[in-house]
């Protein structure tokens, strides 16, 4: 674990969140962030190297199947009720493909 | 009459069975009590006014019939606004119930409307909605708690009779302390999910806040059960609760674990808490020293997985399918990047940062993954202690409501504020927070009652008895 983040990192990690941030907001970030992930680091006081991690928090419980059975859902118009932007059945977004 | 907006939902049940009362009498009531106080509370975010007419039609049947409740602003109601206290679902409207809101239904619950939060869950305090505060209905200077600070305080407040909450980190029970009143989080995977606005899906988990313990149960009673729509959702059946609401803990065993009682747990906490404890004993139950070594790592194990769990969760939140989008963009990529730096809060912003940098390349083994282990570690802990008792009693909130403000410059120590309700996330346990008493300035103290998997029915019935002995639970704000 490394103890600080600095700013670039800051901007690395706002980047892949798709996030952007200020000066001021970068400054701020770090700072916090730094002193979160030092408090953090406490975890490495524990010697975890025969443990098994947890993910579902109740051990009994088995991977879920079901039948693969069709089923009515909402459909495109209730689907795209919330949309920001639509065109026909579909959800509008900005050009992703260049060209005409 | 008496004011019909104090009472508890069992109590109105009894009084519109015998015909004594109308569920529009009791939102007639409520309606006037929100009215003269929710400009200062600012529990609601949204109320609905429904049709006085149809609240007497609702099914007499129902196991809540004609009851209101209040359900916090990240579970899905249909075609009502459903926005997680956050900007950017602004106006969203679910196309679809959540499934403890079909439970409430068809159980013949009156939705009154959707009370405030921390943007999506994302506090402890309340005061990271978009829409502002709620504040303490002890006092209007002071927080809620949080997340679910909207429910609790109307409640406390009387501003509904039922309310539900979430519970990722403590966000049913701290403000459910704070505020004075009842407030559960159920084993994981005991409520489903299915329309709960997701935050951390390994710990997240519905539940009821109310007025008293026999209300929690009823409420619990309704929305428990397995789900085929939330895969996490446990298939063992749900007891009848109301057969745990008895008065008897002799026998019991109550694990008292000793890193609860540390530096930063406030004296008057302390000493309220300790006194509760003694209440139980006198009551006859075996009070047993038990020791939680990895108590300590609690906080850092659950601020890696929840954000991590919440960046990856949050992803969905784009600008595509619904809420808000920026309104110019150059292409794909920077419409969601300006639509999410525009959507999300400062504590929203922080917590994605961190998730995204516990999950990146090359930090997932040192962050998320080892979190995971130390989680297994403390689940361990609470497995060993619970060879020794039945149920494990601690402090909710290491100190009663703090002061609006005070803590929103430094958010490890609002991270902190977290420390003794965050392992029962982490294990999954089930875990109540039960008025226990006040501070000099009349702030409520809550004492927090553990139990194991699935075994909610020891916690209600210790809850239950211990209620039955004493009066906190029946004192009221002066509003």
């Amino acid at each position: 674990m490394s103890k600080t983040i600095d700013k670039t990192t800051v901007k690395h990690v706002a980047h892949l969140s798709r996030l952007e941030l200020n000066d001021k907001e970068l400054e701020t970030y770090s700072g916090q962030l730094a002193a979160i992930l030092s408090y953090i680091d406490k975890l490495n006081e524990i010697d975890t190297k025969d443990v098994a991690p947890t993910s579902h928090a109740i051990a009994s419980l088995k991977n879920v199947f079901r039948k693969d059975v069709l089923k009515p859902s909402i459909g495109a118009k209730e689907s795209l009720k919330n949309a920001p932007a639509t065109e026909g059945d579909f959800f509008k977004v900005p050009q992703i493909i260049e060209g005409k | 009459m008496e004011k019909l907006q104090s009472l508890t939902a069992h109590r109105l049940k009894e009084l519109i069975e015998k015909g004594d009362v109308r569920p529009s009498n009791i939102l007639s009531d409520l309606f006037d009590r929100i009215k003269a106080l929710d400009g200062k509370v600012k529990a609601f975010v949204r109320v609905n006014k429904p049709d006085a007419a149809e609240a007497d039609r609702v099914n007499k049947a129902g196991k809540l019939a004609g009851i209101p409740i209040t359900i916090k602003d990240n579970i899905c109601v249909k075609d009502e606004e459903t926005t997680c206290a956050s900007k950017i679902l602004a106006d969203f409207k679910p196309p679809y119930d959540a499934t403890v809101i079909k439970k409430l239904r068809a159980e013949g619950a009156i939705l009154m409307g959707k009370s405030n939060m921390d943007e999506f869950a994302f506090g402890s305090s309340c005061e990271t909605s978009c829409y502002g505060p709620t504040k303490n209905p002890w006092d209007l200077e002071r927080i809620p708690g949080g997340s679910s600070g909207g429910s609790a305080a109307a409640v406390a407040a009387d501003e509904t009779i039922l309310a539900l909450g979430s519970d990722t980190g403590g966000s049913i029970r701290q403000p459910a302390s704070l505020c004075g009143v009842v407030g559960l989080k159920p084993t994981y995977g005991r409520v489903s999910r299915y329309g709960l606005i997701a935050f951390a899906s390994s710990l997240d988990q519905i539940g009821p806040i109310t007025k008293d313990v026999e209300d929690a149960a009823l409420l619990l009673g309704v929305i428990a059960g397995h789900d085929e729509m939330d895969s996490t959702s446990v298939d063992v059946p749900v007891p009848d609760y109301k057969r745990s609401l008895v008065k008897d803990v002799r026998g019991l065993r109550i694990g008292v674990p000793k890193e609860y009682f540390i530096k930063g747990l406030d004296k008057e906490v302390e000493d309220s808490v300790r006194g509760a404890i003694n209440v139980l004993k006198d009551l006859g139950a075996k009070i047993v020293d038990i020791s939680l070594p990895h108590t300590e790592y609690a906080v850092s194990t659950y601020y890696i997985i929840a954000p991590a769990e919440a960046s990856s969760n949050l992803a969905r939140f784009d600008g595509v399918q619904y809420g808000h989008r920026a309104k110019t963009s150059k292409d794909m990529i920077d419409m969601y990047i300006k639509t999410r730096s525009e959507g999300f809060g400062n504590e929203a912003k922080r917590r994605i940062l961190l998730g995204t940098y516990c999950l990146s390349s090359g930090y997932y083994d040192a962050y998320y993954l080892k979190a995971q282990k130390v989680r297994t570690r403390i689940r361990e802990d609470f497995d060993k202690a619970f060879g020794a008792c039945d149920l494990v009693v601690t402090p909710t909130s290491p100190t009663a409501a703090f002061k609006i403000g005070e803590k929103m410059d430094d958010p490890l120590s609002m991270y902190l504020s977290d420390i003794y309700t965050i392992p029962a996330n982490l294990a999954g346990l089930p875990a109540m927070s039960i008025p226990c008493g006040f501070s000099k300035n009349s702030l409520p103290i809550g004492m927090q009652i553990l139990a194991k998997p699935f075994d909610e029915e020891t916690i209600f019935r210790a809850a239950y008895t211990f209620e039955q002995n004493t009066e906190f639970h029946k004192q009221k704000p002066k509003l």
